[in-house]
């Protein structure tokens, strides 16, 4: 390729912010081309997403010189990597100002008084986006902290650059953030805070994912050894690869991220494939608004899910796993990081993980702000250094996935329920739940609840179990209605929570548990406020990619606004009604995947179920 | 791609049936959907399909129903499988396509593209029932003349990805072009939104050549149309060599009062599918300067 590069140059800290992640540049511009040429540029590709990350870490936003200076270096066409780098959400392509809160405007939050946190910004710090300042705030879709929000995360460029989470937050915590940055404000709660079953010994008892959540040092492979840790693998070591999918197979794990694939089969297809390399992906991009789980294990135990990706890794034959972890969840990233270079130096991960002879390895893939990251094939683009569009299926993940290899890709929570499995086998695994739905599930309750946070239960407990768990709505307070799945999910009423959180009981009452969002709403939450936010939240997410999503999202929030804001004759409102499930119905037919297939997927509830407007059209 | 007149060299591809409306339909193994709708003789609307690039599947307009899949299908890159039961034409198809229809009226300035008023017909879209034209969003713009050759007109542009595959890997390899943003805001670009002469743009205008809604066009064909003096139906068009080199890219001269308006290639040439270099497409104003300064 003969590539035209901007004039435009870089500054020295754009030069070692890119030299920190690619290594100094030694070569004379040119030679790299003609002596690596094409398959060197594609060999450097995936390093397009962590070097746009190293550029924003360290001045704030992305310039021409920087930008020019990355495609230079990785031999990736100017326009090529503006397109990468325009398409999330955490990317600023024009100057802004160092130091940036986040504050979370989204579901969960809005039910903890988001609203009112956003308005006591505005009116202590000014208007959102400012620039020439050394601070601006902005309003930010869900952060996974809703155990504890109205929540805030807060960015500082530089060398290093520094990220802190602060929750629940007050607008003078946003003020201090934005005037001396985030090493201002007070450390984070524990991580166990997150799960309160673990705050009394019977609670406890009940745990299997998050049983070593606040009782390990995540920052310690010694400890995690002490409770258990890498017998699993031991346990899987010796029943051979065939043996860990087959007792896998047998305990009919599925996926957890919402779309309820056989694990098994998943595993079975990608270790049959003769195509090396094989990939393992774990999609650690949580980033459906109430879910919060995955960052709970991460931060608390992050040892588990290393140990259960190598378990993958030796059954389905994956020399390389990368989790791609939401860009949002800095403590998640540091726990992480520290825990993968420990096990590195330790010999559980590298070339000969524990002298199994076996090889495999870890990276970490920062997300930067794009849910539809989420979806299983996007998330391969985004890796790959594209745009984190999805792909058309077939073909499946499992024939031609990442690098367009047979690629495994589970969530975060799917993995880990493979410890218990190598540990008590398939059918002791299987035993727990109902045989539709094995084992236990996390479910994050988030919004007009009195104890928030990850309940682990076994698939089968009904859903007002699971409330009362967390203490039910605030004491004076009802429920209006619970939304089960996230903004992808569905809406229940309040007389309806008598089902079984399993999956085939949420569809036989017509509904879906998704990743497990179940947020509480009650009777002080504004329904026509909430159901604008899900709209916004698909609107802004919308890849773009296809014209239901792109088109559809905003006109379905455009119908939405007419019908909710201000008084119009019945007649008007009639029409609008039809204008959404028109729309609605053309989206889940005809967009290329689950973001926009689900788009209008809580409106219709909220709609059918709720009655949301029932008053508005007669 | 197979064009017209290659002669097939390759071992021949097992037949598969499948069953589209009904009628059972024989094609070759690798054929798309919309492959055997057209041997069938079914029409099926296209916006993003290009005849000389891989199917990108955007616009949805072309999804049938295949019967055991959950949602509608875009047959425009579905490969056929043995005993596929496909409907082009049911109330779940015609819905869709109508939607896809309507939201990008409702949105882009369709008036240049090709069918699509056929379509709308067809279909019974009414772009005009999203509500109040002042509220709703478009991609209203400018168009983009930054040059003496091509403009840009955005607000015609559905987001077909044809002309960033034709720029970049399928066909001209110089990637001055891409989608940048996001969602709704999602739209083509240069980086950072550079003019024309600045990016890597080397104005082969085969990006024009794909376009399928008149967002990219000749400056002579805009300066008409502003003009009110472009008039398809008194243009002829005539298919020659280009005289500039020896790889002998076919041209169709399009002409109007025996004046060239613009330049298109044959899409089905072996050797060039449609693109030309800057000269081809271009390089015609000689022909038609008859005083010699």
């Amino acid at each position: 390729m003969d590539l035209r590069f901007p004039d435009a140059t870089p500054t020295l800290d754009e030069v070692q912010a890119l030299d920190s992640v690619l290594g100094p540049s030694l070569i004379a511009e040119g030679w790299e081309r003609e002596h690596g040429g094409a398959h060197r540029a594609e060999a450097l590709r995936h390093r397009l997403l962590p070097s746009l990350h190293a550029l924003q870490d360290r001045i704030g936003y992305i310039s021409h010189g920087g930008l020019g200076e990355l495609c230079r270096r990785l031999d990736v066409a100017p326009a090529e990597a503006y397109g990468v780098a325009s398409f999330y959400a955490m990317f600023s392509m024009e100057q802004r100002p160092p130091r940036v809160a986040h504050v979370c405007a989204d579901l969960a939050c809005q039910a903890l008084g988001a609203g009112a946190l956003l308005d006591a910004v505005q009116a202590e710090c000014g208007p959102p986006n400012q620039t020439g300042v050394a601070g601006a705030w902005q309003p930010s879709p869900c952060l996974g902290l809703c155990e504890r929000g109205p929540a805030v995360l807060v960015t500082e460029a530089g060398a290093p650059a520094h990220e802190a989470v602060v929750a629940p937050a007050i607008a003078t915590d946003v003020a201090v953030a934005l005037r001396v940055g985030p090493r201002g404000l007070g450390a984070e709660a524990p991580v166990v805070d997150a799960v309160p079953q673990a705050s009394s010994p019977e609670g406890r008892s009940a745990l299997v994912l998050l049983k070593r959540v606040g009782v390990v040092d995540p920052s310690s492979i010694d400890d995690y050894r002490a409770h258990g840790g890498y017998q699993a693998l031991r346990a899987a070591a010796a029943m051979g690869p065939s043996g860990v999918i087959r007792e896998v197979t047998d305990s009919n794990l599925v996926g957890r991220g919402g779309a309820a694939f056989p694990a098994g089969r998943k595993w079975a297809a990608v270790a049959g494939q003769p195509v090396r390399t094989h990939y393992l992906v774990c999609n650690a991009d949580e980033s459906e608004p109430g879910t919060f789980k995955d960052r709970v294990i991460i931060e608390g135990d992050p040892f588990s899910l290393i140990e259960a990706m190598t378990i993958c890794a030796f059954a389905t034959g994956c020399e390389q796993g990368f989790v791609y972890l939401r860009g949002e969840y800095p403590r998640a990233l540091e726990h992480l990081q520290h825990a993968i270079e420990s096990a590195r130096s330790r010999g559980y991960l590298g070339a000969n993980v524990m002298d199994l002879g076996f090889a495999f390895d870890i990276e970490i893939v920062r997300g930067a702000g794009a849910y539809i990251c989420g979806e299983e094939t996007a998330i391969f683009n985004s890796i790959e250094g594209y745009r984190g569009e999805p792909r058309s299926k077939p073909p499946f993940p499992v024939e031609a996935g990442l690098f367009g290899k047979p690629t495994v890709v589970n969530n975060v929570e799917t993995l880990v329920n493979v410890l218990p499995i190598m540990l008590h086998g398939g059918q002791a695994f299987a035993s727990i739940g109902t045989p539709g739905s094995t084992g236990t599930k996390v479910f994050c309750v988030s919004g007009s609840v009195t104890t928030a946070g990850v309940y682990e239960v076994p698939y089968g407990a009904t859903l007002r179990e699971l409330i009362e768990l967390a203490g039910g709505v605030p004491a004076g307070r009802t429920l209006q209605a619970v939304l089960l799945g996230g903004a992808a999910g569905s809406f229940v009423r309040a007389d309806e929570i008598d089902f079984p959180l399993t999956l085939e009981g949420a569809r036989a009452h017509n509904t879906t548990l998704g990743s497990g969002v179940v947020m509480l709403l009650d009777d002080t939450v504004d329904l026509p406020t909430f159901l604008r936010r899900i709209a916004a939240f698909f609107r802004d997410e919308s890849c773009g990619q296809c014209v239901p999503c792109r088109v559809g999202t905003v006109r379905q929030e455009e119908a939405l606004v007419r019908i909710t804001l201000g008084q119009r004759p019945a007649a008007e409102n009639v029409h609008d009604m039809q204008v959404l499930r028109d729309v609605g119905r053309a989206m889940r037919d005809a967009s290329i995947c689950g973001l926009g297939q689900t788009a209008w997927s809580a409106i219709e509830s909220a709609i059918d179920r709720l009655g949301a407007f029932e008053g508005l059209s007669s | 791609m197979t064009m017209m007149h290659e002669t097939p060299v390759a071992l021949p591809r097992r037949a598969v049936t499948i069953t589209i409306d009904g009628d059972e339909v024989k094609v070759p193994e690798g054929a798309t959907i919309l492959d055997a709708c057209k041997v069938h003789g079914t029409d099926v609307p296209t916006l993003c399909y290009g005849d000389t690039l891989d199917p990108v599947n955007a616009c949805r307009v072309c999804v049938v129903e295949v019967e055991g899949n959950r949602v509608l299908i875009p047959s425009c890159s579905r490969k056929v499988e043995p005993g596929m039961v496909v409907n082009t034409d049911n109330e779940r198809t015609r819905h869709s396509r109508r939607m896809v229809l309507e939201l990008l009226g409702s949105s882009v300035d369709l008036s240049a593209a090709p069918n699509v008023q056929g379509w709308m017909q067809q279909y019974d879209a009414d772009p005009a029932r999203f509500g109040d034209a002042n509220t709703m969003r478009t991609v209203q713009q400018p168009v983009k003349v930054d040059n003496d050759l091509y403009v840009r007109d955005y607000s015609r542009c559905i987001l077909c990805y044809k002309c960033v595959d034709a720029c970049g890997e399928q066909w001209q390899n110089s990637f001055a072009i891409t989608v940048a943003g996001r969602g709704f805001d999602a739209h083509i670009s240069t980086e950072f939104d550079v003019g024309l002469p600045d990016s890597a743009c080397v104005y082969c205008g085969n990006c024009i050549e794909v376009c399928p809604t008149g967002a990219l066009m000749f400056k002579t064909e805009h300066d008409m149309r502003q003009a009110n003096t472009w008039n398809e139906a008194e243009q002829r068009q005539t298919t020659t060599v280009c005289p500039y080199c020896g790889v002998g890219c076919n041209l169709t001269l399009h002409t109007q009062d025996n004046t060239i308006v613009k330049v298109t290639s044959p899409h089905d040439h072996a050797i060039t599918s449609g693109n030309l270099c800057i000269k081809g497409r271009f390089g015609f104003q000689h022909v038609q300067t008859f005083a010699r300064d």
